[in-house]
């Protein structure tokens, strides 16, 4: 029991930064690499600023304007700069580590015996791992009902329609490369406030916490995508969300079969090929209905 | 609305060997209203032309007048409040992943300003539906449908609607019946004869159908390597045979 309620607590903040980088990978077709230095710099401007003595929930808000910084960063150089995205957020990434170390002043930094949003009075009289849902739940909610407002809005509309065909978005008089910068900062916004969320709930920031984010975020958009199918965009946003849960139950699973934590990298990379070849598996096994069946009957 | 071309050049590749002229000092006025069919061989320059007035393409010498205006060092984002443009691939035209009724609703607001305010989806619900029922291939019956699972005819159908949901002031046509069968094609020909005339819209439109040429518009204009060799107006145009305008082809 304690696993699964640690998992889908997890699985809830995690779903933050898949929910971000859906605005990037799926709207706007960018594979960005900057997550990878996104998701350690909200968490170390979140760490560090607590250990500061800032309160946590403005260490928070802090994640995520760090994050909106160098989604911009990634944005000019491949709007303004014309590099690759890809180069584009490799170099942010690359250089972003270095940051982080300072920021952080070494490689790691503990919060313990600090206060975070998770050590509130109101959430301590909870059992184990239930402060972590309930944040990742609130978090969660707003960050998916505020975007499907915005991507509702005029300017949200202009967002997609650069994602999807960027040559009729301009000859309807829509600023592409503005629409490109602003999904970037959304996208790595959402990515930094993941980072220091999910900083607070472990107690600690490492550089090193970056690599293999952008595995993690993706299988959890896919497997949402393969569990639903064809959704309408609101409730695709959900499903990333219990996409990102159903992905953090795959890994406990495999993990109970005996893997050590240190196998979890290339669990996830193994994980996620598969949830990327499933549809060429799907027409061979009827993998969809299977899975389909397993969600209708708990 | 007047559309004045000064002494267009365009050169590509400059400076490398394979350094190319495609326009060369182009004078083009349009009158109010004009529908100009533009025809010429393979690399005459015709879409080098519309991109050039659409603003995709920077001339590398003259100047272009939109209204008295100059318009030259604006960008295509900034013009497309002006031109309005349909292009030959359908898949260029549509976003494929919105539904019809969105594309429309993005159509509404070319070149305007789009803020945080709702988009008001159901509020243009029935005007598109007015709108789209008077086209051909059943559209109206596909608002809700998303434009990657329509047919080539039936997008293009709606890039059409979409180029003059708000009446451009200049509507540019890249062959945008190309890709089409023939059936198809004649439709979206008639279609687009209809509004463009009905609503008095200045319009040029690329042809590779000389027949098509001479059928529509009042005013045809021959491209040869970057001239304009034949600029035929009102009665000189309904004079023209598919003869005549071959000689023009010749280099």
């Amino acid at each position: 029991m304690n696993l699964i309620t640690s998992t889908i607590g997890q699985g809830l903040l995690w779903g933050i930064l898949a929910l971000g980088l859906y605005l990037s990978f799926r709207i706007l077709n960018f594979p960005d690499m900057t997550v990878e230095g996104t998701f350690p710099f909200g968490a170390a401007v979140c760490a560090s600023s607590i250990a500061r003595g800032a309160d946590p929930l403005l260490a928070t808000l802090l994640a995520l304007l760090a994050g909106m910084l160098t989604g911009l960063i990634t944005g000019l150089l491949y709007t303004k700069g014309k590099i690759p995205i890809l180069l584009a957020g490799i170099l942010t990434m690359t250089g972003i580590y270095s940051i982080n170390l300072r920021i952080l002043g070494k490689a790691n930094l503990g919060l313990l015996n600090r206060p975070t949003l998770l050590s509130n009075r109101l959430l301590q009289n909870l059992p184990t791992n239930f402060p972590t849902i309930v944040v990742g739940l609130i978090f969660a909610t707003i960050v998916v009902f505020l975007l499907a407002i915005f991507l509702n809005t005029e300017l949200g509309q202009a967002f997609i329609a650069t994602g999807d065909n960027e040559k009729m978005a301009q000859s309807l008089g829509i600023n592409t490369d503005r629409m490109k910068i602003l999904g970037l900062m959304l996208s790595n916004g959402l990515i930094g406030l993941a980072g220091g969320l999910l900083a607070q709930n472990g107690g600690y920031a490492d550089v090193n916490m970056g690599i293999g984010t952008m595995v993690i975020g993706l299988a959890a958009i896919i497997i949402g995508e393969v569990v639903y199918g064809d959704l309408s965009l609101t409730a695709r946003l959900v499903a990333v969300v219990v996409g990102s849960i159903l992905y953090r139950l795959v890994l406990l699973l495999v993990l109970q079969l005996g893997f050590s934590t240190n196998d979890f990298k290339l669990l996830s990379a193994i994980i996620l090929a598969i949830c990327l070849m499933l549809p060429l598996l799907q027409k061979k096994f009827r993998v969809k209905q299977l899975l389909q069946k397993g969600i209708q009957k708990p | 609305m007047t559309l004045e071309l000064k002494n267009i050049t365009t050169v590509v590749n400059q400076g490398t060997p394979e350094e190319k002229t495609i326009l060369k000092q182009i004078n083009l006025k349009l009158q109010d209203g004009d529908f100009v069919t533009l025809l010429g061989t393979n690399g005459a320059g015709k879409s080098t032309l519309l991109n050039v007035i659409n603003g995709s393409l920077k001339p590398s010498s003259g100047q272009i007048l939109l209204d008295g205006t100059d318009i030259t060092n604006l960008s295509e984002v900034k013009r497309a409040k002006d031109i309005a443009q349909v292009f030959q691939d359908p898949k260029l035209g549509t976003a494929p992943r919105m539904t019809v009724a969105e594309n429309l609703l993005l159509a509404t607001k070319r070149g305007l300003r789009r803020s945080l305010k709702m988009r008001g989806l159901e509020k243009h619900l029935a005007e598109f539906k007015e709108k789209t029922a008077q086209l051909p291939n059943g559209l109206s019956k596909h608002l809700q449908t998303f434009v990657g699972n329509l047919s080539g005819g039936q997008r293009q159908t709606l890039s059409f609607l979409m180029a003059t949901i708000r009446r451009p002031k200049l509507l540019l046509l890249d062959e945008h019946t190309a890709a089409l069968d023939p059936k198809t094609s004649q439709n979206l020909l008639a279609l687009t004869n209809d509004v463009v005339s009905r609503e008095k819209i200045t319009c040029i439109m690329i042809t590779h159908q000389l027949s098509d040429a001479l059928k529509y518009g009042n005013r045809t204009i021959i491209l040869n390597s970057g001239k304009i060799v034949l600029d035929a107006y009102g009665e000189e145009k309904k004079q023209l045979t598919e003869e005549k305008i071959l000689e023009f082809f010749t280099n």
